[in-house]
């Protein structure tokens, strides 16, 4: 017999949003774990949109590094990225302020977290938006430097609107990716929703009703953010001829 | 391949790498690695990454395949669930979901006594167990998706002629369907093997020694830092290149025609 008691009814009232109820808790959680995913997201974008130009328009000793960044971020695992960096990071941020004769600072969780997870969605980003600037047809780009466009002005008006089409649906994978990869900061001990559900469901021995609570919240976070990309993809399309016609 | 290599600043690069490789190898520390203790662990680690990642890739795929068929031509109540099956897989962490199968779905077994008294007990008692279904469902999930297209972009003729020709529904899956659908998923499957491999470390936070299980202890014996995760990512990166090549041997086995 199915036993409802066993899979924790009774202790649906250990959610509620103040003490005793872990609500509060979670919710911070996810809160840390959205924060960290924007600006880990933001920083990707930055440094692939650098590393697309550099790929595509860059030296050739420029293209050999990116071309190591990208292999090496991807094909080792993000959690040994998240220790290595995190250590690294932390260790070379110090050392530079005692070289300086500062005292050392401990570095938050925010921004190590981000920095971390934005140089991992950097290598995914760069392959993503190369992807999206050779989806730009060569005219359009030979047309506007032939007008004697300056380069600047030329990727702002014509590259950029022109590839969102074709970079949007990676970029909102990638997105995703970045959401999930924040409870990987858990095992660094950051309290994001991963750490802060197994702290909550370790304190109270509730572990399945709020491992599926935190499953649920970021169940609610993927579904929402595929619907904002979705309309944002409808957005960068405006213009385009659609299929069949 | 070589030629490539003979490039003055790819020679200059290659220089670089090596002149940091001899540094590191000199001004760290590596003593631990001479340890034969340590030596049996990373084996042991090493052994048991491989087989997890292997193991979960086979299950998984194999529960792909259906799960992709009923998305793409399964009737409405077979499409649905798989379709809520792999969006929750997708959209969830998977450390999240590893989680709650050791600690919740595993912390209700010991209170289940017909459970507690099967011979199968002593094999729910170890981590393994939860890291495998955890990591087969994950690939099930994902892969449902990519077998899903797979379905899909099979020409609708060969399905027609086989169906003309009388051949019957089963042969034809397994003659003409899947191994044109498997054809074209077989350059993602590398990428998606790659990603597989990269989520065995989390199987770690169950007490599950993989390689990363033994740097982490090797840290945590010897208090130092760096080194056990350099050698850990070159272990990772040297299987990454092993699967590429592996998939690469694979495609060129199955060549497609291009266009």
């Amino acid at each position: 017999m199915l036993d409802l008691e066993a899979f924790g009814a009774s202790t649906l009232p250990l959610l509620a949003y103040s003490p005793p109820g872990w609500g509060a808790t979670l919710l911070a959680g996810l809160w840390n774990s959205v924060q960290i995913a924007v600006g880990a997201f933001g920083l990707g974008c930055l440094i692939g949109m650098g590393g697309a130009f550099g790929k595509l328009y860059g030296g050739p000793v420029l293209k050999d590094l990116l071309a190591i960044y990208t292999t090496v971020v991807r094909a080792v695992p993000e959690l040994v990225l998240i220790l290595i960096l995190y250590f690294a990071v932390t260790d070379a941020v110090n050392q530079l302020l005692l070289s300086f004769g500062y005292a050392r600072i401990q570095i938050s969780g925010v921004a190590a977290g981000i920095a971390v997870l934005g140089v991992v969605q950097g290598a995914y980003a760069t392959e993503v938006l190369r992807g999206a600037i050779l989806s730009v047809p060569a005219g359009q780009i030979e047309a506007a430097r032939s007008m004697g466009m300056p380069p600047l002005l030329l990727a702002r008006r014509i590259t950029l609107p022109l590839m969102m089409a074709a970079a949007v649906p990676g970029l909102a994978n990638l997105w995703l990716v970045a959401t999930k990869d924040t409870a990987l900061l858990a095992v660094v001990g950051f309290a994001e929703l991963t750490q802060a559900t197994r702290q909550a469901a370790g304190t109270t021995k509730a572990f399945f009703t709020f491992f599926m609570a935190a499953g649920v919240l970021y169940l609610m976070l993927s579904l929402v953010s595929t619907l904002i990309f979705a309309r944002i993809e409808r957005w960068a399309r405006r213009g385009q001829r659609t299929m069949g016609r | 391949m070589l030629k490539e290599l003979m490039i003055p600043r790819r020679l200059a690069l290659i220089a670089i790498v090596l002149a940091l490789a001899i540094w590191s190898a000199y001004a760290l520390r590596w003593d631990w690695l001479a340890n034969p203790k340590y030596q049996a662990l990373i084996w042991t680690g090493v052994r048991n990454t491989f087989w997890i990642l292997i193991v979960t890739m086979v299950i998984g795929m194999t529960l792909a395949i259906p799960l992709g068929l009923a998305q793409a031509v399964g009737p409405w109540y077979l499409a649905a669930p798989a379709r809520i099956f792999c969006s929750i897989i997708r959209g969830t962490p998977l450390l999240l979901q590893l989680w709650l199968l050791y600690y919740g779905v595993g912390t209700f077994f010991p209170s289940i006594p017909w459970i507690r008294d099967s011979s199968l007990w002593p094999i729910l008692r170890q981590a393994w167990p939860y890291a495998v279904v955890a990591l087969s469902l994950s690939v099930a999930g994902y892969e449902g998706e990519v077998m899903r297209g797979a379905f899909k972009g099979v020409p609708h003729g060969q399905l027609e002629a086989a169906k003309a020709m009388g051949m019957p529904r089963f042969t034809l899956f397994r003659r003409i369907w899947l191994p044109q659908a498997l054809h074209r998923v077989l350059p993602t499957l590398g990428g998606e093997t790659v990603l597989q491999l990269k989520a065995t470390p989390l199987v770690a936070t169950i007490t599950v020694i993989d390689i990363y299980a033994v740097a982490g202890r090797v840290r945590q014996d010897t208090f130092i830092v760096y080194e056990p995760l350099l050698l850990l990512a070159l272990v990772y990166m040297a299987i990454t290149g092993l699967i590429v090549l592996l998939f690469r041997w694979f495609e060129s086995r199955f060549p497609s025609r291009v266009a």
